[in-house]
């Protein structure tokens, strides 16, 4: 057993970049990921970590100098949300283009207008094209452990991609929970030491980052990027097992519980992947053969894994926590959806919204999601194949 | 500082070759400043000319190691490569001593970079930021700037029936750098290579943020025959349009005092960017322009004094 500690999840958060002690960190406060930046300001201050801590003046100039720092042959994190993160848009291409391993805490907020501080996942989806690993987290235990599993993915060296490990807003991120934590060795041991490749600061090879590709080379380069997202899914799954060597807690691309047995499943990411197996729990209680599968990697996307383990089902919810404006259903359904039109056979799809702006979403309101599972699996037909949960009309 | 026939067997990191227009100011920039490093540099460029001119994949044009990022973030990059060195020496793991350069042009200096470059000012990198400024943003095809000075027709400013072109005075960049209290900033011109060449040493000995900006003619913009860049850009001292000073230390020191002040006009009519204010009810214009730099040029003669 390791080291039992409770603390809120951002603290968690931090005490990860603590322990991984990166080179360099370039990040600006933004609600609600402020705590990860305020406590590891105090750990630079304490003298508790080697870290370069630039105390940027926008999240601009954050991604900026994270992807010059990572160019320059140096371990590098960062932190924000929301808008935050919208703001650094155009430099979060520039970072996964450039195949720099930088790592971000994402701590999952809604988007403005109208301004708010809590939680959705509308900032993670507005990145989902942008070349970043996205994992997501259900509790402040997967925020901790992710960290420090994405500096083995992005650092590997057929990966070399950046990672946001998202967690959310407010109900992980300022949620005491009970936490178990590595030591600093073992930690240390885990993440090993970083290996620079192609540094600016390597005098004897100069390194032009960054040129200018015409329509000769860059369709290349971006097929070689498109190429790393097939090594990047093993890494995700090899770095999984190999912490839970170390930790007893076992990762991979998605969680299944209870779909062994199950003919209904509900898909999601994030906090409400725990409401859902509390929903699924009752609902097992009462006979429903229910299961929950929890996506952890959105990108990379398991495509074929989902298509293998979801075909099989009579009906499948998903429940995404964001919008594509205009679009027919959520991210993830479009997703999973399209993932599964691959397969002959195909369980019948239902999409919910949810949670937009920090809205509840309780044990009951997913039990309903089940026995509307429940009715369409039996019925045979999607009746109503897009709604939304706990929102006013 | 060296003479010009040991600069000139200095080895350059920017080589020939490169596809800048003939009389462009900012590689001309570049290599004076560059012949001021007796260390390894690193460079960051912002997106623009010196950028897209000299790093076509798969060649690049520098000898050194050279990151450009994005248009606006010149001055946060170049921190970040800053931050990385002093990481690394402070792990033991480099103790090679080296400069750390940027090179803009007044779009990624004057307007989308400004908040990148007063950040990183303010948090002290030591590094030196180069404004090439060509008055315009050049490379997308001359559309005015907050650098443009009042008058000058672009393609965002053109003169018109109504228009004379600029209808704003230019800002004035040195001084608010110059209001960071770094350890140095300078107005530099390449016409007086000497006075570049020395103002770079200078920046580049400065323990702290340094940044110089240097004015760069350009023929496509300006509308002149590139062989007058030189001439063009000495005029502008002369004339004091662009003053050539120093802020050493929060010290203000003229660095180039010209004998005669000629009217504004000889410089206005060298470029076909104002010949429209030779026409028309357009002296006026003149009129203000020519008010303004005096204006400008006695106040800096004051902080100077």
């Amino acid at each position: 057993m390791g080291n039992l500690i409770s603390m809120e999840g951002n603290q968690a958060a931090a005490e990860a970049m603590r322990q991984i002690n990166p080179d360099a960190m370039a990040a600006y406060p933004i609600t609600p990921q402020t705590e990860v930046v305020q406590t590891f300001a105090q750990f630079v201050a304490d003298g508790r970590v080697d870290t370069e801590f630039v105390t940027v003046e926008s999240e601009h100039s954050a991604m900026s100098a994270c992807v010059a720092a990572a160019a320059s042959g140096t371990r590098v994190m960062t932190a924000t949300s929301a808008n935050g993160m919208a703001l650094m848009w155009e430099i979060l291409y520039i970072a996964a283009s450039t195949r720099l391993p930088i790592v971000m805490a994402l701590v999952n907020r809604a988007l403005s207008a109208n301004i708010n501080i809590h939680c959705d996942h509308s900032d993670s989806m507005g990145a989902r094209d942008t070349g970043w690993i996205q994992l997501f987290c259900e509790n402040g235990q997967e925020a901790y452990d992710s960290l420090i599993q994405a500096v083995r993915i992005a650092e590997h060296p057929q990966v070399r991609l950046p990672v946001m490990v998202c967690y959310d807003g407010f109900i992980i991120s300022h949620a005491v929970e009970c936490l178990e934590l590595l030591k600093d060795n073992e930690v240390q041991k885990f993440i090993g030491e970083f290996k620079s490749v192609n540094s600016l600061l390597d005098i004897s090879h100069p390194y032009t980052f960054g040129p200018l590709d015409l329509y000769d080379f860059y369709f290349e380069h971006k097929r070689q990027q498109i190429e790393a997202y097939g090594p990047a899914k093993q890494t995700v799954i090899e770095v999984g097992k190999q912490f839970g060597s170390l930790s007893g807690r076992e990762y991979g691309l998605f969680e299944a519980y209870h779909l062994q047995d199950a003919r209904l499943a509900i898909v999601l990411m994030g906090s409400a992947a725990g409401t859902a197996k509390e929903a699924v729990d009752r609902l097992r209680a009462n006979g429903l053969p229910i299961g929950v599968l929890k996506l952890r990697a959105f990108r990379p996307f398991p495509s074929e894994e989902l298509t293998q383990l979801l075909s099989r089902f009579e009906a499948v919810a998903v429940l995404d926590r964001a919008v594509s404006f205009g679009a027919a259903a959520g991210p993830l359904f479009t997703e999973i959806s399209s993932a599964l039109f691959a397969s002959n056979h195909r369980p019948l799809l239902l999409n919910y919204i949810y949670g937009l702006g920090g809205r509840d979403i309780d044990i009951e309101d997913i039990q309903e999601v089940g026995k509307k599972l429940q009715k369409t699996a039996e019925s045979g037909k999607v009746e109503q194949p897009f709604d939304y949960i706990g929102v006013r009309k | 500082m060296a003479s010009l026939k040991q600069l000139s067997s200095k080895k350059e990191l920017l080589t020939g070759g490169h596809r800048l227009c003939a009389g462009c100011g900012a590689s001309i920039i570049v290599r004076q400043v560059l012949l001021a490093a007796d260390t390894p540099v690193v460079i960051a460029a912002s997106t623009g000319c010196l950028e897209v001119a000299t790093t076509i994949f798969p060649y690049t044009a520098w000898r050194c190691s050279f990151i450009h990022c994005a248009f606006e973030n010149a001055a946060s990059t170049l921190s970040g490569v800053e931050t990385a060195y002093r990481a690394l020496k402070k792990k033991g793991e480099t103790d090679q001593d080296m400069r750390f350069i940027a090179f803009s042009g007044d779009g990624g200096t004057y307007d989308i970079g400004i908040q990148a470059l007063s950040g990183a000012c303010e948090r002290g990198h030591r590094m030196l930021y180069v404004c090439y400024d060509n008055q315009a943003y050049m490379n997308t095809g001359i559309q005015r700037s907050s650098a443009t000075p009042l008058g000058a027709a672009t393609t965002t400013s053109p003169a018109g029936k109504v228009l004379p072109g600029k209808t704003q005075n230019r800002k004035d960049l040195t001084e608010i750098i110059a209001a960071h209290h770094i350890p140095y900033v300078a107005q530099a011109s390449p016409s007086r290579w000497n006075d570049l060449v020395s103002k770079a040493q200078r920046a580049l000995q400065a323990e702290g943020p340094s940044f110089m900006n240097v004015l760069s003619p350009c023929p496509r913009g300006w509308r002149h025959p590139p062989n007058e860049s030189i001439k063009i850009a000495q005029l502008a001292v002369d004339t004091c349009i662009w003053p050539l000073y120093e802020v050493a230390e929060d010290k203000w020191r003229l660095t180039y005092r010209p004998k005669q002040k000629p009217p504004v006009e000889e410089w206005l009519k060298t470029q076909g960017r104002f010949a429209h204010l030779f026409k028309g009810n357009n002296q006026q214009v003149i009129e203000q322009l020519q008010a303004e730099v005096d204006r400008r040029w006695e106040e800096l003669l004051e902080k100077t004094s």
